[in-house]
């Protein structure tokens, strides 16, 4: 077995370093429940979306449905790795998805900045009738977020970001 | 990032090899695409056959990799799979560009 990489603590908490790779709680006892603990940087999101489409194969969803599970996750995650935390720092960050009837709960906690205007954005469309030189090659997450759940929502708390996407599962 | 690229038909053709294309390789992509993009036929064709996912920083990462493109030169795409296809629908982006459902229709494979 290779020795995982020893991670650093730097003065504010955060793990520098490699991060370990996403580790399943055992915690939670329910089966329709998963509960992922894992850095909140971009080499892990792979990981994380792997572990989730596995669980929701269980649940036997179409194609369809899981895709667009894992778009609207993979943004999500996205924004917390680039935007929450970002920069030099990374930190913890928790998911939970949760098979309830015809609907999936996931619950996403880090412990990064808060989303600007402690708000979660609207995700318009952007303008794509310009020249090609001004089109937009970022800005799409919050769009496809909102396009693929069936409900967002946002706590803030004074340190702890807590977003809860729900999507429909038929 | 897995990009092959072989001309036929007075075609760039670039195939990636890679089943996905988020934010872990979406630099990567860029600057692969641009050195491949630079030589070659001007009409080039984004095999993308094999991508199962993308999320908006690779879709972004296509989009640079032709806003990065040298005067006279297009950037086609071709191939796209469910997910792929899904996320282009959803930005719009899908109007942008010219997406054709075969590769193969525009660039006959060899057989055998």
């Amino acid at each position: 077995m290779p020795q995982p990489l020893s991670l650093v603590r730097s003065a504010d908490g955060t793990v520098m370093g490699r991060p370990p790779p996403p580790s399943v709680s055992s915690r939670d006892p329910s089966p329709d429940t998963l509960s992922l603990h894992f850095c909140g940087v971009v080499e892990q999101i792979r990981e994380v979306l792997e572990a989730v489409r596995r669980h929701l194969s269980a649940f036997e969803l179409g194609g369809e449905r899981c895709g667009a599970v894992e778009i609207a996750l993979a943004e999500a995650l996205n924004n917390i790795a680039e935007h929450a935390y970002g920069g030099h720092s990374h930190g913890p960050v928790h998911l939970c998805a949760q098979v309830q009837g015809a609907l999936l709960h996931v619950v996403l906690t880090d412990r990064g900045r808060p989303l600007p205007g402690r708000t979660p954005p609207p995700g318009l469309h952007q303008d794509l009738e310009v020249t090609p030189d001004a089109l937009p090659e970022g800005g799409f997450g919050w769009l496809l977020i909102r396009e693929l759940t069936e409900e967002v929502s946002y706590i803030r708390s004074p340190d702890e970001n807590r977003l809860t996407l729900i999507f429909r599962l038929e | 990032m897995n990009l092959h690229s072989t001309y036929d038909n007075d075609i760039n053709l670039i195939t990636v090899a890679d089943t996905r294309i988020d934010s872990s390789v979406a630099i990567g992509f860029k600057d692969s695409m641009r050195t491949l993009t630079d030589q070659g036929p001007d009409h080039i064709l984004l095999d993308l056959s094999n991508v199962v996912f993308i999320d908006s920083s690779g879709l972004g990462a296509i989009v640079a990799s032709m806003k990065q493109l040298k005067s006279g030169k297009r950037l086609d795409l071709a191939g796209l799979t469910p997910d792929v296809a899904k996320v282009f629908r959803l930005t719009r982006m899908e109007t942008v560009f010219d997406i054709h459902k075969d590769a193969a229709a525009l660039v006959p494979r060899p057989v055998g």
